[in-house]
């Protein structure tokens, strides 16, 4: 009897919490989750003349992500313009988190290691970027590169150049502009793992003679490595999928997934082969998301 | 060894590098507001300080209606997705787990995992079709799709404060015979009452700084902050573009400062 009543409780809670849950849930179903599923269905549909879809099944769009057919003589090639796209998202993505990594985890570890009283100052110093307008930013980037920006006239003020060098509109603008914008990502994960490291625990390894260099890579990096991962994806992740930084700072030359995206719903009308895009954009970001789980549990697991 | 005194904190390389990247990230928004500041018409010969750029920007229809647009989409979906995700928070986190909280938890995150483009672009075929079924082009669009990538972020501060909660308060109203209710509005809401404005106020600057999503979904006519900005981007670099964008620079700071001062004054 009592068994019974236990259970019937229970399934009152859980059903007056999936209630209170609910408002949430159906926000997101219904915004979220089903126009995902539409897009699904709409990388398997034919293209129509002026944009949207032809409701005939095709397998072209996700043929397309990868392949060309020539319009003479139907042969078939792999899209250079797609590959070289999805490798530069790819690989800037990647040079943005390496980066953000090289200037962001000892800009954590010194932030980490101020007194307590300063350590809030410098943690301001990088929140104030964080929470300004990533169009702002952009700007801000664009505004010291650009062929009369600032730093054109320093080198040619210094007589180092002769003619202001071309740097918009170039993978390494799109880089600068990526790394600029993410760096905070990187500095806040990577800060909290460090503030969390006990020293006494470093100073203990080094009394029983452990060499500094040992030390940290024994003692330091396992227990702040989950903050380094946990930054690097919060890097990588928005990287690969950006659209605003690389439309301001690689105009239509140097595009990215999102923009690849963007222009199949817009000027190349093909609605299937953007949805098939967008498709797997969306599975690149699962699989590093995926990847990072794994990671951190294995990682809480073992410690 | 004498100077067998040992310092880890002091990794040697960390100090400068941590500057230069403090450096890196100021000196470009230092120029910009300078820039913002030029007396002359163009915006790369210097002509002296002054606020003309300011006050032309407050004087234009457009800049102002974009900013009246951005101020009620950031409030409205503000609102809705911090009291969805009080809600929902409650629903997590109570006392013992629930058959499918996993699943709550993945469906309440799933706005973070898929690219912004990716949910833009789902949103924009679904809402082309309503638009033009019903001819309705007012703001509910936006604030539909701000309120749904608001959620998770207003949803984290609240879950964690409630996560971190002391339940014993609430059982011991509950043995006093206090009703779920009454618990909950005098128990239970005073001490979550900080976690949800800090919820709001990070779903609030989530939504301000949208670009993506808003540049995809807004009807035509019908600007943003960021949307304004994106579109004047396109056609030339102007003091003023640098006037709108220092003075959102300036909210950025304020809120951030007058969070800091709020936490530091309750330690």
């Amino acid at each position: 009897m009592a068994m019974r009543g236990e259970t019937h409780a229970r399934r009152a809670d859980a059903r007056r919490r999936w209630g209170l849950a609910l408002p949430a849930l159906a926000i997101i179903v219904l915004f979220s989750i089903l126009p995902l599923g539409v897009v699904a269905v709409y990388s398997f549909l034919t293209p129509g003349d002026y944009g949207n879809v032809k409701w005939i099944p095709s397998l072209q769009g996700w043929f397309q992500v990868l392949f060309e057919r020539d319009i003479f003589d139907d042969t078939v090639s792999l899209s250079g313009a797609h590959l070289t796209i999805l490798g530069r998202s790819v690989g800037l993505s990647l040079v943005t988190t390496l980066i953000t990594l090289v200037l962001g985890v000892p800009t954590a570890w010194f932030i980490a290691t101020r007194p307590l009283r300063q350590r809030a100052v410098w943690l301001l110093l990088i929140t104030i970027p964080f929470w300004t307008n990533l169009l702002v930013r952009t700007i801000a980037v664009q505004e010291m590169i650009r062929s009369d920006g600032l730093v054109n006239r320093l080198l040619i003020g210094l007589g180092l150049i002769e003619a202001p060098i071309q740097m918009m509109f170039t993978n390494f603008a799109v880089l600068l502009g990526m790394a600029y914008v993410f760096l905070p990502l990187m500095v806040l994960p990577v800060y909290a793992a460090i503030e969390r490291f006990d020293f006494g625990q470093a100073e203990a390894a080094y009394d029983l003679y452990a060499s500094r260099p040992y030390c940290f890579r024994r003692v330091v990096l396992p227990q702040v490595k989950s903050g380094i991962i946990a930054g690097s994806i919060l890097v990588f992740v928005p990287s690969l999928g950006a659209y605003v930084t690389p439309r301001i700072m690689g105009g239509g030359k140097t595009m990215m997934l999102g923009n690849l995206i963007e222009m199949q719903f817009g000027q190349g009308r093909n609605w299937p082969l953007g949805a098939a895009l967008s498709l797997t954009l969306t599975v690149l970001v699962l699989l590093a998301l995926v990847w990072y789980t794994r990671l951190t549990t294995r990682e809480s697991n073992n410690g | 060894m004498a100077d067998r005194k040992f310092d880890i904190r002091r990794l040697p390389g960390a100090g400068p590098l941590a500057i230069l990247c403090f450096v890196l990230l100021y000196i470009p928004m230092a120029v910009l507001v300078v820039n913002s500041l030029n007396a002359g018409e163009q915006v790369s010969v210097w002509e002296g300080v002054s606020l003309r750029w300011y006050a032309a920007a407050l004087q234009n229809e457009s800049f102002l209606n974009a900013a009246t647009n951005s101020l009620i989409l950031a409030t409205t979906a503000g609102l809705i997705a911090t009291a969805c995700a009080t809600l929902a928070a409650l629903a997590t986190t109570r006392t013992r787990d629930f058959r499918g909280e996993g699943t709550v938890n993945l469906i309440l995150n799933q706005p973070l995992m898929v690219p912004e483009i990716v949910l833009a672009i789902a949103l924009l075929i679904i809402f082309a079709q309503i638009k033009q079924a019903t001819g309705y082009t007012g703001l509910t669009y936006l604030i539909v799709a701000h309120s749904t990538f608001c959620i998770p972020f207003a949803y984290m501060p609240i879950r964690a404060r409630l996560q971190g909660m002391d339940l014993t308060l609430e059982t011991a109203a509950a043995d006093l015979y206090a009703g779920r209710f009454y618990t909950f509005r005098k128990v239970t809401l005073p001490l979550l009452a900080p976690a949800i404005l800090a919820g709001f106020m990070l779903a609030f600057v989530v939504s301000l700084d949208n670009v993506v999503m808003s540049e995809f979904l807004k009807s035509p006519g019908q600007d943003t902050l960021p949307t304004y900005l994106l579109g004047h981007l396109r056609r030339n670099l102007t003091s003023e573009i640098y006037a709108i964008s220092a003075l959102l620079l300036l909210i950025s700071v304020l809120i951030v400062a007058s969070s800091w001062l709020l936490t530091r004054k309750r330690n």
